[in-house]
């Protein structure tokens, strides 16, 4: 199923900075359920690709200790109003997050 | 990417990590391996593999690499961490917690316009050391900084 992921790319200069917020488990698959006492499997973003117009600007791996819910921010120089920013998380499970938005 | 090189990495994340580091070296710059990701470092146990198996050995300590993050963080479940590369040329930046079970965080790469520059937020499992590692040019530059964890994260 996928998840929309919440961007805004906001103009300082020729910068856009970004801000993106997945709503993600992040389980690192080394807690234990209080209840059951059963190890909870490993659910995490591994990988992270934010394109501008299409153009790959970040590329990122990630472990299991990227928080909970995660935040990423960046700069990308050389941007405009109007502009294309995408980004889409793949987790160990197969499953995709996705989100765009415009610069502003 | 083509299909010979898919199967040979998957192949090489089967037979372990002397065999990735075995094809690291075969497939410099080590940007084509980029995309894939580096199962054997962020599956690594201690701070001293990962460092080996991200390629972050070596590494000369910059007063231009900065690594924003609290001193004491109360809930370790939210650690938020800026870093900031002045290096000129930098490519790209890996985060790691010394002592979180799986000590590397993150690992970006920058381009089309992109600033050496992240925002993230970290889970930290007990008071631990910080290091950031920027590559530049064909070296490896680092920071570190200390945070005090008052409740785990982990």
């Amino acid at each position: 199923m996928a998840e929309a992921i919440k961007i805004r790319a906001k103009l300082n200069g020729d910068v856009a900075e970004v801000k993106a917020r997945m709503t993600h488990v992040m389980e690192t698959g080394l807690r234990k359920d209080p209840a059951s006492g059963q190890v909870i499997p490993a659910q995490f973003i591994k990988q992270l690709v934010a394109t501008l117009n299409g153009k790959i600007v970040v590329d990122a791996e990630w472990g299991p200790s990227v928080s909970k819910d995660p935040v990423i921010g960046f700069r990308v120089k050389g941007a405009k109003a109007g502009d294309k920013l995408a980004i889409k998380a793949t987790d160990n499970k197969g499953e995709i997050l996705s989100g765009e938005t415009s610069v502003t | 990417m083509n299909e010979y090189r898919r199967s040979f990495l998957n192949r090489c994340s089967q037979t372990g990590a002397v065999a990735l580091t075995f094809a690291a070296g075969l497939l410099e710059p080590a940007l084509a391996l980029a995309a894939e990701w580096n199962k054997a470092a962020f599956d690594a146990k201690s701070i001293a593999e990962a460092l080996k198996l991200s390629g972050a050995v070596g590494a000369f300590e910059s007063k231009d690499l900065v690594l924003k993050v609290e001193e004491h963080a109360e809930n370790g479940a939210v650690v938020q961490l800026e870093v900031t590369s002045k290096i000129p040329g930098t490519t790209s930046i890996a985060i790691f917690v010394d002592k979180n079970p799986r000590p590397l965080l993150a690992d970006m790469t920058f381009q089309n316009g992109a600033e050496p520059y992240i925002f993230l937020v970290t889970k930290m499992a007990e008071t631990s050391r910080i290091r950031a590692v920027a590559r530049a040019g064909g070296k490896t530059y680092f920071t570190t900084r200390e945070v005090a964890v008052t409740t785990s994260g982990c």
